[in-house]
């Protein structure tokens, strides 16, 4: 089964990422809350390297149980990377793009071996 | 350096490129073969603020001149003299090459660090000649003082042609216009319309100026003489009332940037201009497309019943429309079906012009035309480039300008 190495698991920090190359392909990995998550690095809208920018928690409304809005916030357990070229958010868990649900980026398996770190990619 | 590190945004960069940001740009440059045909963006921009100190040195007011290098220097506070908008353009540091822009190195000794960086991602995306505009003087029409919009955008328009559309020739500009005066618009054309690269003239769309104004007539008549077209360039004003009703940058963004343009346009085919000056080309700018198949339904449908309002006409707004050109950038892309209408009711393959707006938030590439299903390969290169080499008489061999990497 084709994989790629990625990185020494030690050398690979709570809240790093990886881009990695695979047959002409870029493949973003994240290590968030202490799991690795595998993303092609390609935007749905433009092809930006939507991998590469900054990671953001989800912003989101507050509001009273009368249903007035009391402001903003960001989200304690949402992360979304941004793409760095028109700002499309994605799941940093789930690879979804924040907008619309229905869309979510090619994701690979990330595996151990030993004290490696690969992404499967076939 | 770390941008903007917090709780909720962590990201190391250790320099930037905008190659490096557009390597995926040049991917699809080469992916659909642009080398095999020319491509002209009608719309893109540079910071002429960080250019301020050269920019001045054109500025013959010595008060206002004064004024100005007084407000640039460090810990000026409140003095300064180009007005700026609220707005949040970056996305809160999303968008990053707004935050990294100044960390990028351009070559040393001659070159203008504008028209490098220009030239940069110009030939990352397969771009080989732009129409190139500035940004913060987009809301200079809101200016408060009318003499600063005419010494800046003067000193701004003799910077451009010397220093930047005389040395280089894939960069050209229709010049920024002080429409708040119609006699110094009018001086404008006459002293700016023969220089090298200048292709038009632009009117910055947010301002409180009627284009049916009387005062306007004898520029367009010297424009639709000198076959320069006359573009209006979208923009947003959040001190505008109409717009302070809404509380989120993007609903002003949506709504700002077509707003005018739809004033400005209205204006111009009911006051009947477009019979006036049948051979003036008009052009409207980075308000998207989506809005475009809206007035011509509104105004043809209101035009059949209140005819004697516009007794000007000899058609319906809609055909005048048709005319017009338009640039495509923000294309609304959500919706092929809508997309597929708009150009057929706005006569895309002639009409309609690629515009990218790079290095803006929003910008579109090349590839935002050339992947529509729904067009021929003629469509495309005649929208990716040709209209606009037609229509500002460009002079492209057939050597590829861009040196896509």
């Amino acid at each position: 089964m084709p994989e790629v190495f990625v990185e020494k698991i030690k050398d690979f920090a709570e809240g790093d990422r990886r881009i990695v190359f695979h047959d002409g392909s870029e493949i973003g990995v994240f290590h968030w809350q202490g799991a690795f998550y595998a993303y092609e690095n390609l935007c749905l809208h433009q092809g930006g390297p939507c991998c590469e920018g900054v990671i953001m928690h989800k912003v989101e409304d507050v509001l009273a149980p009368d249903k007035t809005w009391l402001g903003q916030t960001f989200s304690a357990d949402e992360a979304h990377f941004v793409c760095p070229w028109h700002g499309y958010e994605y799941d940093i868990k789930t690879g979804e793009c924040a907008g619309n649900r229905n869309l979510r980026l090619k994701s690979y398996p990330v595996v151990r071996r030993g004290a490696d770190l690969y992404v499967i990619t076939g | 350096m770390d941008l903007q590190a917090n709780q909720f945004q962590r990201m190391s960069v250790e320099e930037f490129d905008t190659t490096k940001l557009l390597a995926h740009a040049s991917k699809q440059a080469r992916e659909r073969g642009y080398e095999r045909f020319p491509i002209v963006d009608v719309d893109s921009h540079h910071y002429e603020n960080e250019s301020m100190a050269e920019i001045l040195d054109y500025l013959d007011d010595p008060v206002l001149r004064q004024l100005a290098l007084s407000g640039a220097r460090p810990n000026a506070k409140n003095a300064r003299i180009l007005n700026t908008l609220v707005g949040y353009q970056d996305m809160g540091g999303r968008i990053t090459r707004y935050a990294l822009r100044n960390y990028e190195k351009t070559p040393p000794g001659k070159h203008q660090r504008d028209t490098a960086l220009t030239k940069r991602w110009m030939d990352a995306v397969g771009v080989d000649i732009a129409v190139l505009f500035p940004t913060p003087m987009l809301a200079l029409g809101v200016h408060p003082q009318v003499e600063v919009e005419i010494a800046l955008s003067r000193a701004y328009n003799r910077w451009l042609c010397e220093r930047v559309l005389a040395q280089e020739p894939r960069l050209v500009s229709m010049l920024y216009l002080p429409f708040n005066d119609p006699d110094a618009t009018y001086q404008f054309v006459k002293e700016f319309g023969e220089r090298k690269g200048v292709v038009g003239f632009l009117i910055t769309s947010t301002r409180y100026r009627p284009v049916h104004a009387n005062q306007y007539m004898k520029t367009y008549a010297l424009l639709e003489e000198m076959g320069k077209p006359i573009a209006f360039h979208g923009s947003y004003h959040w001190h505008d009332q109409g717009q302070g009703m809404l509380n989120r940058f993007i609903s002003v963004h949506a709504l700002g940037f077509v707003w005018y343009n739809m004033c400005h346009l209205a204006n111009w085919i009911i006051n009947g201009l477009p019979e006036r000056f049948p051979k003036l080309k008009v052009m409207w700018l980075e308000s998207g497309l989506a809005w475009i198949p809206f007035m011509m339904q509104r105004f043809d449908n209101e035009y059949m019943m209140r005819t004697s309002e516009a007794p000007a006409l000899k058609r319906l707004p809609s055909d005048y429309m048709r005319d017009m050109y338009f640039a495509s950038q923000p294309m609304e892309i959500t919706d092929h079906g809508l997309l597929k209408e708009t150009f057929r009711v706005i006569n895309a393959e002639t009409q309609l012009l690629y515009s990218s707006d790079y290095p803006h938030w929003d910008f579109d590439l090349p590839s935002t035309i050339y992947d529509l299903p729904f067009l021929s390969e003629t469509a495309k290169r005649n929208i990716l480039g040709g209209n606009a080499i037609r229509l500002f008489n460009l002079k492209v061999g057939a050597e590829k300008l861009a040196q896509t990497a």
